[in-house]
């Protein structure tokens, strides 16, 4: 196994326990947490490929990753914003609770 | 590929599991932390110490801190005595390993992956700066943008709401009996003053 190999499996695993977190955890906290870990794996992969492409000088994926973790910053700040105010209304941030929308 | 790589690795994806696992949430928020920080390391071992240092300000430094905060706001720091998974939870874990065995078959079995070039690739700040500034100049500027509109919707959404429609005129009618003579306007901010002092008192 390669060492590029071996980042795009971490980053595979990572993505993975974020995935699993995000979608059976209750708390709505944890979901944002789970997608930022996706997002860090997102970024992993990135990295990897920046760091054992052919053409690392052009920096794209590099810059990708900085543009990546200003977004991440975006969603983590709105998507808590969104917790807290549904927190607000309903008193709880339990998932199974929240269920308005349901059809 | 260094036994430090691997240490990291594992430190990282045990932290991301104990911070996806654990019951508590604070425990959680502090295992996350560990594991942006084992992320960070990683970038560091890949020659990429700006987006390590970025890593380490933007997620360890942010975000982990904005999760504490959310955590306490919503008073969710207790161990919950009932089930912290949700009803579907194991259709979720078999989604959650469809997609892991995807990932990794064609993460092992792809012969378009590039082999590791023998040089490592040398990046001052100096060349990230001027490629920011020439190339990716207009990205930059949009990026600003969205985290300005971003930081102005996490306030909107998470201020506390006036809501005067909904309880002055409740206030309004008891204090009926003494309208204020040939204002019509004048008795709500005066109820709104005395609910104030009420809901402070």
């Amino acid at each position: 196994m390669n060492p590029l190999q071996f980042c795009l499996l971490v980053s595979a695993l990572l993505f993975s326990i974020g995935f699993a977190g995000a979608v059976t955890r209750r708390h709505a906290i944890l979901v944002l947490v789970g997608i930022e870990l996706m997002l860090n794996a997102g970024n992993l992969n990135l990295i990897a490929f920046w760091r054992f492409g052919p053409h690392p000088e052009a920096l794209t994926g590099f810059i990708f990753v900085l543009f990546s973790m200003a977004l991440a910053a975006a969603e983590a700040a709105v998507g808590l914003a969104l917790v807290i105010a549904i927190y607000r209304h309903k008193k709880t941030s339990n998932l199974d609770e929240v269920k308005e929308l349901k059809g | 590929m260094s036994l430090i790589l691997v240490i990291t690795a594992v430190v990282t994806l045990l932290a991301a599991v104990a911070a996806m696992s654990l019951r508590n949430l604070v425990h959680s928020a502090l295992t996350l932390a560990v594991s942006f920080s084992g992320v960070a390391a990683i970038y560091l071992q890949l020659n990429a110490e700006f987006a390590g240092f970025t890593e380490i300000l933007v997620y360890v430094g942010a975000i982990a801190i904005l999760i504490v905060m959310a955590i306490l706001l919503t008073r969710s720091g207790e161990t919950p005595e009932k089930s912290v998974l949700t009803s579907g939870w194991l259709a979720g874990i078999a989604v959650t390993a469809l997609v892991f065995t995807i990932l990794g078959w064609a993460v092992l079995s792809s012969s378009a992956l590039p082999a590791a070039p023998a040089v490592p690739p040398h990046v001052t700040v100096k060349d990230i700066g001027m490629q920011l500034m020439t190339q990716y100049v207009l990205p930059l500027e949009i990026i600003g943008l969205v985290l300005t509109v971003a930081m102005i919707g996490a306030v909107v959404i998470a201020c506390k709401e006036e809501a005067p429609a909904r309880i002055l005129p409740v206030v309004a009618k008891t204090t009926e009996p003494q309208p204020a003579p040939g204002n019509p306007a004048a008795p709500i901010p005066a109820a709104a003053g005395a609910f104030k002092k009420a809901g402070a008192a």
